[in-house]
């Protein structure tokens, strides 16, 4: 009985998702969605893709990055690079692949030294490898230094922005609920523990690290391949710093607060466009009050779910069981 | 036959030798206790014991299914795995997380799936889960905290956190268990209950103990051996009563000069 019940729910997910993807499918069929909504929502999904990847490194294993925007970087790279030379569905699909697999393979290499260091001590060096990231772009002949690469056929869509995002999302989510998340979570905890306990941090903290770049990896493709244009000073600190405000806004450890956050902050920002003059101002005013009001992000570290939704008309704030 | 070889161990910071020329046995079965004033050490041997630091000098040989290996230096959680488990003198659990998740942690090196099915949640993630839920259910309620199993460990009482903290070492499926003052903080009638239920745990899970404690009726009570460090240095060994009425130990507790305590 319970666990039909289970079964009954995770199809729910299922459904949700479908009915998600063909609304907004229909939407763009019907020209309701007109082109700039369109690079808003193409913009939410990448940084869902990012913030969630992030909120798993930062959030769930405790280690605080400032990189993230390097690792979307070579994955944007290498499709755009793969992508002028075969412009297919075939080439963006490898070149989306290899920019993947390349940002892991960086972030892992990149992992294993700097993630024995601490707190302030990572975030600056994980800010220092997306700056080296972002030099060799500007100096390589491949990437057409400053200039950056532009004319870069338009494969990114709907539906890969919603498979690659929603796989991400469930993928992670699934990770987390595995003994192996548990197992980054309680670096996140206290290492020395977890350490005695049998879990090998560091082996934790850096596959923690390649996930995430992977995803970033995927983002950063997934932007080379709607966007047209890439120049290197895209990627800069000041994007890490946009995916880290998302993480943190929507609550670090809170994957369904990270989405939430991404959206939230598109949404202020499409609204904010036609006060050009102030939007910045607004924008960072509204960053401060939420803080103010919420410092544990909009959802904490814990998950919407259908039993909060409920709960919600009654108690207007997220559940608090549990103490804070 | 001895679990446990530590022969000549130090451990110096800097200009400050914590731990000097230190050499103990252990034998299988055996509830040892470490006793000593404040500052003698008694943590720090853990703390090498554990792998969390790295020894000066000497080595530590763990003998464990006919196998004999040195694990000083080695990392923490490889000791861990090798069948050293152990609880930390200021509780040091996974207080953001609930009750079961501290248990299941433990158990995480026996977990057999890999991270493929961590991600698909595969039919060997499903297998694994439900014996994890099952082992994790069985030992607190062992430990009885069965009923908190979905609590957040942060919001127990302070008594059944320092039981959390054995249940979770014990989940670690240890050969040799170390308990840093596992009555630190508790009333008369809790320590009787914690004493028993040491005793117990030896019993039921085949354990040898070493514990660090201050309560002296709780270490005589129990302990078969003792060992007595001060600054450093091992002043003692010996059973309750040789312990009890050994002159330096009196001396180390309350100063020289005192003959009679």
């Amino acid at each position: 009985m319970v666990k039909g019940l289970k079964e009954l729910l995770s199809l729910r997910k299922w459904f949700l998702l479908l009915f998600t993807f063909v609304i907004v499918q229909f939407l763009v069929q019907i020209n309701v969605i007109n082109d700039y909504l369109q690079a808003t929502i193409a913009t939410i999904c990448i940084n869902i893709i990012l913030a969630v990847s992030l909120n798993l490194i930062t959030g769930f294993t405790g280690q605080f990055s400032l990189g993230h925007a390097g690792f979307m970087s070579i994955g944007a790279y290498t499709c755009a690079i793969i992508l002028l030379r075969v412009p297919s569905t075939g080439g963006f699909l490898a070149g989306l692949l290899s920019g993947a697999v390349l940002a892991a393979l960086v972030g892992f290499l990149v992992g294993l030294p700097t993630l024995r260091l601490r707190g302030d001590y990572l975030a600056i060096a994980t800010l220092g490898m997306s700056e080296i990231i972002r030099i060799i772009f500007l100096n390589l002949e491949i990437t057409n230094g400053a200039a950056g690469l532009s004319g870069i056929p338009r494969f990114t869509n709907w539906f890969y922005l919603f498979v690659f995002m929603a796989g991400t999302i469930l993928l992670i989510s699934n990770f987390l609920r595995s003994s192996h998340g548990r197992a980054c979570i309680s670096v996140r905890e206290d290492e020395i523990a977890a350490e005695a306990m049998g879990i090998n941090a560091t082996r934790y903290k850096v596959t923690a690290f390649t996930i995430g770049a992977f995803c970033a990896g995927i983002a950063g493709a997934l932007y080379a391949g709607y966007f047209y244009f890439l120049k290197p000073s895209t990627f800069g600190f000041l994007k890490s710093i946009d995916i880290l405000v998302i993480v943190v806004l929507g609550g670090m450890g809170s994957l369904s607060g990270s989405v939430l956050a991404a959206i939230l902050l598109a949404l202020i920002s499409t609204f904010l466009q036609d006060f050009p003059d102030l939007r910045m101002v607004l924008y960072s005013l509204m960053l401060i009050i939420i803080m103010i009001f919420r410092p544990q992000g909009l959802m904490g570290s814990k998950e919407l779910s259908l039993k909060m939704l409920t709960g919600l008309g009654r108690n207007l704030l997220p559940s608090r069981k549990g103490g804070e | 036959m001895a679990i446990l070889n530590i022969n000549k161990l130090t451990k110096s910071f800097g200009g400050l030798t914590a731990v000097s020329n230190v050499t103990m046995e252990l034998r299988e079965g055996e509830l040892v206790g470490l006793i000593g004033p404040n500052g003698a050490g008694k943590t720090t041997v853990f703390n090498l014991l554990s792998g969390l630091y790295v020894p000066s000098s000497g080595e530590i040989l763990l003998n464990t299914g006919g196998k004999t290996i040195a694990v000083q230096g080695k990392n923490p959680h490889v000791i861990c795995k090798s069948g050293i488990g152990r609880t930390f003198q200021n509780i040091r659990l996974f207080r953001d997380l609930t009750v079961m998740d501290n248990v299941r942690i433990a158990m995480h090196h026996n977990v057999k799936y890999g991270l493929l099915s961590g991600f698909l949640h595969l039919p060997s993630y499903r297998r694994e889960e439900g014996r994890l839920k099952e082992e994790s259910m069985e030992l607190l309620e062992l430990m009885d905290l069965g009923d908190k199993a979905g609590e957040l460990a942060k919001n127990l009482p302070y008594g059944e956190q320092r039981h959390l903290e054995i249940a979770r070492a014990l989940a670690t499926k240890p050969d040799l268990l170390l308990l840093d003052e596992p009555a630190a903080g508790m009333n008369p009638a809790e320590t009787t209950q914690l004493t028993k239920l040491i005793q117990w745990i030896r019993e039921r899970f085949r354990l040898t103990i070493l514990l660090i404690e201050h309560d002296m009726s709780l270490v005589m009570r129990i302990c078969e051996r003792i060992y007595v460090l001060d600054h450093g240095m091992l002043i003692a060994e010996g059973t309750p009563e040789e312990i009890r009425a050994n002159k330096r130990v009196i001396e180390a507790y309350l100063g020289e000069d005192v003959t009679d305590a």
